[in-house]
């Protein structure tokens, strides 16, 4: 395999990463900028920061972004984890190439037609915008992300270690629970926190179905940006990433060690 | 679903024909759960408000809140709703006939996503082949850092190239410094910065499907080219790149159906001289406050995608088979 690792490879892979990263680093560096404009170096500070913890709407909008991310992400996880039991486990039932549908269309659909369809369902059932209408949003988008993310692991389950269990006398509630939930749910995690993400990170759906009072960090961040670039938006934005990497750091820890556990596991139960 | 767990757990004691029965019957129930609760969710949430913003393009402009005169409301009877069928109006679509705005902003879409798919598959491609190469060992490491900016906010990244492609932004610092140019490049507010934005933030959807359709790949198949004299280049075309067909597929659309009504990278990166259909939607909408033609616009727009739509739900679909 070495030998195919040619030069022409790492080049592209070196190329293709710095291309992805160098502008997230160049936006962290430049948040600790004593100078007010973003692109000249004018010393070290982290002044922004102290100013941003002082400027209350954003600090409001973090607080319903956070509420927001929380609820959408937990309930969405529930809704996308049935729907791909439903995926995977019935394969035949009326309607289910719309629900298939349903669920995949989401993923690509443009944002302004899922908004604008939100919203307008909303004010047609008389629901007034704000704090639940953009939860009920992102619960609808999101959903459709974690329902993939745990599709792809319950496709390759091993369904013999279910049929075990029921024959050895468990109800199908109970192998569920018992079994079939504890093997998926590093899928679950991981499609709750991309849940979490996708909702901390809307503007698009979030602008169409939010009302007054409840504007999110990406809006409050959308209308700064358009009013002038700013060290203090960087800052925000430092503090955002910094938030997901240790999300995504501590969660794949927890997966390498439940992993190595597993291992320990199978080797005692094979020494017996 | 408690109520199954209870039924089922109460018949433990029974006789085996009579509790497997009841399992049965449990599971059925389970399992009609199982399908019917996101189902009526996607329902209510996704299907329907496509019914309602079609109905809303059919009706008028209205300076109300909210702003637009309802169209088939059953409240008046069937007469009632004979009566209004007789006021549903085709003008908003016939308005957008009339603007060329419209057109051209639609054709420019289709034709920005469809160069910046391209662009992103060639930019893609390689990163996700020399991956698909690399030692198994790091190939997992790799995986992570493609998709770790996807965990960032899309709105932050799209931020970020503000600051480098600016006339005193970064990039022209750099460019004039080593002296590669002497006036500033104008790229803030061009369809380049467009592109160089769609690029940068879609580049894991291209890459992601490429590389799980390349590291499937038996690559004794070159070998075995090779060995029989087949130079690299037409190795590539004739084996690689068929194989890698499925991920090459998949990642356009990925790429390709969000980009047409992409809104957040025109606005920011694209100014007020580029034309994009999603940019044309939001400003009906939030600046003109027309939602009746926003409605139009959306339904226009979903028209136009529905066949890359369906190409990609089956792709998704015969994936999933491959898999099982």
């Amino acid at each position: 395999m070495n030998a195919t690792w040619s030069r022409f490879n790492i080049t592209s892979i070196v190329l293709g990463f710095a291309f992805l990263y160098l502008p997230i680093v160049l936006l962290i560096v430049f948040s600790f900028n004593e100078s007010k404009l973003v692109t000249v170096w004018g010393g070290f500070s982290t002044k922004w920061y102290v100013s941003l913890f002082h400027n209350q709407g954003l600090m409001d909008a973090t607080w319903v972004t956070a509420r927001v991310g929380l609820i959408s992400a937990t309930v969405a996880t529930v809704l996308g984890t049935l729907a791909a039991l439903t995926l995977t486990r019935y394969t035949r039932f009326k309607g289910r190439v719309l629900f298939s549908g349903m669920v995949f269309a989401p993923l690509v659909m443009p944002e302004v037609i899922t908004g604008l369809s939100l919203l307008l369902l909303f004010v047609a059932v008389g629901l007034d915008r704000g704090f639940l209408t953009v939860t009920l949003a992102h619960i609808t988008l999101t959903m459709c992300f974690v329902a993939v993310v745990v599709q792809s692991r319950l496709i390759t389950f091993d369904r013999s270690l279910e049929e075990a269990a029921m024959d050895l006398g468990a109800t199908p509630v109970k192998t569920f629970f018992q079994i079939t939930l504890p093997v998926i749910m590093p899928a679950i995690v991981s499609g709750w926190m991309l849940a979490f993400t996708l909702s901390l990170d809307d503007l698009v759906i979030a602008s169409f179905t939010s009302g007054p009072g409840a504007t999110t960090l990406p809006m409050k961040i959308y209308s700064q940006v358009r009013l002038g670039v700013t060290p203090e938006i960087n800052a925000a934005c430092t503090i955002l990433i910094a938030v997901v990497a240790i999300g995504v750091v501590i969660a794949s820890l927890a997966n390498k060690r439940r992993e190595v556990q597993r291992q320990l596991d199978e080797q005692a139960a094979q020494r017996g | 679903m408690s109520s199954a767990a209870v039924t089922t757990a109460s018949a433990s004691p029974a006789t085996n024909a009579g509790k497997s029965a009841l399992a049965r019957l449990g599971a059925a129930f389970f399992g009609r759960l199982v399908i019917i609760i996101p189902y009526v969710w996607l329902l209510f949430f996704f299907l329907i408000p496509f019914v309602i913003v079609f109905k809303i393009s059919l009706s008028q402009t209205a300076i109300a809140i909210p702003p637009y005169t309802p169209a088939l409301d059953f409240s008046g009877g069937i007469s009632g709703f004979v009566a209004q069928l007789k006021q549903l109006s085709l003008d908003n679509y016939t308005w957008l006939t009339q603007d060329a705005l419209y057109f051209n902003a639609y054709v420019t879409s289709v034709i920005i996503a469809a160069i910046s798919t391209v662009l992103t598959l060639l930019v893609g491609y390689p990163i996700a082949y020399g991956m698909a190469r690399a030692p198994a060992t790091i190939r997992p490491t790799l995986l992570m850092l493609v998709i770790l900016p996807f965990w960032t906010s899309f709105l932050i990244r799209v931020y970020a190239w503000i600051g480098i492609l600016k006339p005193e932004g970064l990039l022209n610092q750099l460019l004039l410094a080593t002296g590669v140019i002497h006036q500033p490049l104008i790229i803030l507010n061009t369809y380049t910065a467009i592109f160089i934005g769609i690029v940068y933030s879609y580049l894991p959807f291209m890459v992601l499907p490429l590389y799980s359709a390349l590291e499937k790949m038996d690559y004794s198949l070159i070998e075995a080219a090779k060995d029989l004299g087949c130079p690299p280049t037409s190795a590539f075309w004739k084996i690689t790149f068929p194989l890698s067909l499925p991920g090459v597929i998949a990642g356009c659309l990925l790429v390709f159906i969000p980009a047409v009504g992409e809104f957040v990278i025109p606005d920011l990166l694209g100014g007020s001289q580029t034309l994009m259909i999603g940019k044309t939607l939001w400003n009906e909408f939030f600046a003109n406050r027309d939602w009746p033609v926003s409605s139009a616009v959306a339904v226009i727009l979903l028209l136009l995608l529905i066949v890359p739509i369906m190409l990609f739900q089956r792709a998704q679909a015969r994936a999933q088979e491959m898999d099982r």
